[in-house]
């Protein structure tokens, strides 16, 4: 074999299209930018903004880590709501009926009006951020959950009733572990979202995060630097979405490869 | 005195008769099918063994006492193998006997001897979605008699499987039956199964499924594997017959 195996080997290589096209894209924008002559205060080339990123790696890093804090926390409280209601719902369905026009609604509400408002209500510490991250979060990861213990298999529940199985037997035995496809499915959706929703609460009103970041860079019309703050946005998605795959391929290993 | 026994049962779900009248009994070791046209309420009949429904007419005893939920008296296997994909083969085959409160460790000391009886030897730790067909149905058939009800209730356990591996298997439960004579109600729409598995065999109507025909199989054991007697291939061909008059497919 003249090439490296191993799923290592197998991963990279089917990573490589997609490294190529960004890397093509990164060319063409930095050629644009120097052929052009365009203001770097328009328009800053790809190493102009790498520049930046390793110029001002103290204040993007400790700006990150309050990014990182109300994603990570409004995350876990909007994920944990979603939980003990999904169980409610699962048990008393009727509750579905009565919430679930709610939190559509709370879906339709634009994250541009509320945030100032809730930021208004609520001030600059981490309070708006958990709130607006679960705002976003909580239903996609609610329905996941409620429509994972609904794709339990039929044969399923009649065995598991036929062997005398309570109620909550049942959910834990069968309907719990049947929407973990569907939960960390959401997740994955979910996780991006929350990243996108605590810069946009830090850039309507906070202290630190990459969101003042952005909004200081835009007021004094650095283009190079917010792009820089973007990246390291950017980043911090991926990251948090390579964890949600990594979490996910440990514990649906019964999966069939 | 008949282990199981049914006295015209009858059932509407919705607008719809789907039980008419059901009067049958299984005695102790014995192997009873029925037979009957797809969407006659064949396994309508086993929700209400396994205190899924309630029949509207009709009464089910259990050793001359009336069947209640606390009865405990089947061992149900549905059509599909119903494992449970998230659990290794040993924790899907003592699935019945936790949910009895049995203890995991308990269970599985309990269940590891009969892997190999079973064909499963070496694959406790898989998960269903690395088995074949035949064997997740064993695994599934296992799960079942380990329960150590009084009653197994079998629904099609061989219809989504290939023709070879339902021969396999078709085999392979009529050797290990032999030995172990469960007590079996097994539903099928299958002729030449019925007849090579059963002591008896009720034919069922199309909806709302009647009681249309009681035959007794008395062909010697085992039946699989070699030309069945002449009064045997008889009995299939009436057995056929009588099918094909609820189909409204007969010449």
């Amino acid at each position: 074999m003249a090439y490296p195996s191993g799923p290592w080997a197998d991963r990279a290589r089917a990573a490589l299209p997609a490294l190529l096209s960004i890397l093509a894209a990164l060319a063409l924008w930095e050629g644009y930018v120097h052929l052009s002559g365009i203001s770097p205060l328009v328009l800053p080339a790809p190493s102009r903004v790498a520049d930046q990123m390793a110029q001002n790696r103290a204040l993007l890093w400790a700006n990150t880590l309050p990014t990182l804090t109300a994603t990570l926390s409004g995350f876990a409280c909007s994920l944990s709501v979603a939980f003990l209601l999904s169980v409610l719902i699962d048990f008393a369905p009727r509750l579905r009926r009565a919430l679930f026009p709610v939190f559509v609604i709370s879906q339709t509400l634009p994250l541009v009006a509320i945030a100032p408002l809730v930021v208004l209500w609520f001030g600059f510490g981490l309070t708006p951020k958990i709130l607006l991250v679960a705002l976003v979060t909580f239903f996609p990861m609610l329905i996941a959950l409620v429509d994972g213990y609904d794709s339990t298999e039929p044969e399923i529940m009649a065995l598991l009733a036929s062997l005398g199985a309570s109620r909550a037997r049942i959910f834990r035995t069968a309907r719990l572990p049947s929407a973990l496809p569907f939960f960390f499915a959401g997740l994955r959706i979910s996780i991006t979202y929350a990243v996108v929703a605590a810069i946009f609460a830090e850039y309507v009103g906070a202290r630190s995060g990459l969101g003042i970041v952005i909004l200081n860079a835009k007021n004094s019309f650095r283009p190079d630097l917010m792009l820089a703050a973007v990246v390291i946005s950017s980043a911090l998605t991926l990251c948090l979405f390579a964890a949600t795959a990594l979490i996910q391929a440990v514990v649906l290993r019964w999966r069939a490869p | 005195m008949s282990l199981l026994s049914l006295d015209r049962i009858g059932l509407t779900l919705g607008d719809t008769p789907v039980l008419d009248d059901i009067t049958l009994h299984v005695n102790a070791g014995e192997f009873v099918s029925i037979l009957g046209p797809s969407g006659a309420g064949k396994s309508t009949l086993f929700r209400i063994l396994t205190g899924a429904l309630s029949p509207d007419r009709g009464t089910v005893h259990l050793n001359d006492a009336p069947l209640t939920t606390s009865s405990r008296a089947f061992a149900y296997l549905p059509q599909r193998d119903a494992l449970l994909p998230w659990r290794r083969i040993i924790d899907n085959t003592t699935l019945g006997l936790e949910v009895q409160g049995m203890t995991r460790k308990d269970a599985r000391a309990r269940v590891a001897p009969l892997l190999g009886e079973f064909g499963l030897d070496g694959f406790a730790r898989h998960y269903p979605a690395q088995l074949s067909g035949g064997m997740r149905q064993r695994a599934a058939l296992l799960r079942t008699v380990v329960q150590d009800r009084p009653i197994q209730l079998l629904d099609e356990p061989f219809g989504a499987l290939d023709a070879l591996t339902r021969m396999t298997l078709q085999r392979w439960l009529e050797t290990r039956w032999q030995t172990a004579r469960w007590t079996t109600l097994l539903i099928t729409h299958d002729v030449r199964e019925a007849v090579a598995l059963s002591d008896r065999i009720y034919v069922l109507s199309r909806r709302p499924a009647r009681v249309i025909a009681e035959f007794t199989v008395t062909a010697p054991r085992p039946r699989l594997g070699r030309a069945l007697p002449p009064d045997a291939v008889v009995q299939e061909a009436d057995l056929l017959n009588t099918l094909l008059t609820q189909t409204g497919e007969t010449q």
